[in-house]
């Protein structure tokens, strides 16, 4: 888990910063877009670079998966008599309990979100536009019911790295004593930061900041 | 007070098992909650019926015997105490209360609130102990100790093994209870030889009882009467890679 999940927040971290450059046009996006293709030129050809690191997401989230299934059946299997009692939550708070079902919301995002911006099936712009048109077309206003999807995606994304950051380093025996708290405010902030600079950008498209 | 309490009877391991309701009345507010169950117990011999089975012995919070499932906490909702230690002026007069024991396979129920505990006397044998001729005790201060370190593994050390970690765990993980062993022996001179050897064992061993998977959720340590600090986990994880290499 924390070792696939640190893969998929740093993938996260150069995606949202890539992100950004809508704001500076046209121009400048669809070049970052035409660089990531063509990334480690001229010793790798066209796409090669990309599709490593594509292939090692693919991988990444796969195996994410699988040790979150193992999990959650290894916790079904350790308690076959539930509790008759409900009670609320002591600890940690409320992101701890959106993991699992909040990781398959996140899931499904990830799918329409490819679907969308990557293929551009379900994009009005099509496979034929560039990246920004394709960006501007899903975002429109009149198509609202998109950016709100992705809210509610995004955050739920920022839920999971929520409890999934600071879990992790915890998992893995970084956290100690004294970095407990620090840890975690930095996992919050962390988090709040993706989040914001991941929804910034379809906010623009739909108020008409990027046109 | 009066109370309505809900308890898990089961007559022995085979048998299904269901909550029966019973009404206990003129109960005093400084009574234990483990005396609120032997006044209801002197009834239903009384009256010919079972009394309820429950683990308990020192009824100080020390020994670890007594714990049950008060209204889905382990030990009750009140922190930091033991069920024997949770006296009824917590509750309200005529509260409805839930009782079940630890829900774990790998703590089968024996009978009614009684569960078996030996999968963690297993984890224990597999390495919580020290190697070392048992002679008297050294002077003191004749291996010098960090006071931190000193400090962290008292800490662990307060561990009564009741199990609330397990009951309180959504994923009826040991790793607070296995994490804490570890630590308390990882920490001090006289657990280094075997330390790498103890937690590949312990942890293998938790695994081997069918416990599930830590995802620090952070429930053992709110509910455990010690308040063992999860970062024992964190402790046990890094021995535990340290180990694996």
């Amino acid at each position: 888990m924390a070792v696939t999940g640190a893969v998929l927040v740093l993938f996260l971290v150069g995606h949202m910063v890539g992100n950004l450059k809508a704001f500076l046009g046209a121009d400048s996006f669809n070049e970052y877009a035409t660089f990531l293709r063509t990334m480690g030129a001229p010793l790798l050809t066209y796409r090669v670079a990309l599709t490593v690191v594509e292939v090692v997401l693919a991988v990444a989230i796969v195996l994410h998966m699988w040790a979150a299934i193992t999990l959650a059946r290894r916790a079904g299997r350790a308690r076959p008599v539930k509790y008759a009692a409900r009670r609320k939550s002591q600890a940690n708070g409320y992101a701890v309990h959106t993991m699992r079902y909040g990781g398959v919301i996140v899931l499904l995002f990830v799918v329409y979100h490819l679907l969308d911006l990557t293929i551009g099936v379900v994009n009005p712009a099509g496979w034929g536009g560039t990246p920004y048109e394709r960006l501007v077309a899903s975002f429109a206003p009149e198509r609202w019911w998109v950016t709100a999807f992705y809210v509610v995606g995004v955050v739920m994304v920022g839920l999971h790295l929520r409890h999934g950051l600071w879990s992790a380093l915890q998992t893995l025996g970084l956290a100690s004593g004294r970095s407990h708290r620090p840890l975690k405010a930095a996992a919050a902030a962390v988090s709040a930061v993706l989040v914001l600079g991941f929804l910034v950008v379809p906010v623009a498209v739909m108020i008409g900041v990027i046109k | 007070m009066n109370l309505t309490l809900k308890v898990w009877r089961q007559r022995g391991p085979q048998d299904k098992g269901r909550m029966v309701t019973y009404r206990v009345e003129d109960v005093s507010p400084d009574m234990s909650f483990l005396e609120m169950l032997d006044v209801l117990n002197e009834r239903l011999i009384l009256e010919g019926d079972d009394p309820i089975a429950f683990d308990h012995d020192c009824r100080e919070g020390i020994c670890g015997m007594c714990g049950m499932v008060i209204n889905g906490y382990a030990h009750g909702e009140q922190v930091a105490t033991t069920t024997c230690q949770l006296h009824m002026r917590h509750f309200e007069d005529e509260a409805v209360i839930t009782v079940e024991p630890w829900r774990a396979a790998p703590f089968p129920v024996v009978k009614d609130l009684v569960v078996d505990r030996s999968s963690f006397d297993r984890i224990i044998q597999a390495g919580g102990f020290i190697s070392v001729p048992a002679g008297s005790a050294p002077d003191a201060h004749s291996v010098p100790v960090k006071k931190a370190d000193a400090d962290a593994a008292f800490d662990a050390a307060t561990c009564i093994g009741c199990g609330a970690c397990v009951a309180a765990c959504p994923n009826g993980s040991a790793s607070l209870f296995t994490a804490a062993k570890i630590t308390h022996l990882s920490l001090l001179p006289q657990g280094q030889p075997e330390r790498d050897s103890r937690a590949r064992a312990m942890v293998e061993q938790m695994d081997a009882e069918g416990f599930g998977g830590c995802t620090n959720t952070g429930e053992c340590t709110a509910s455990c009467p010690k308040g063992i600090p999860l970062d024992t986990i964190a402790q046990m994880n890094r021995d535990y890679l340290r180990a694996s290499k």
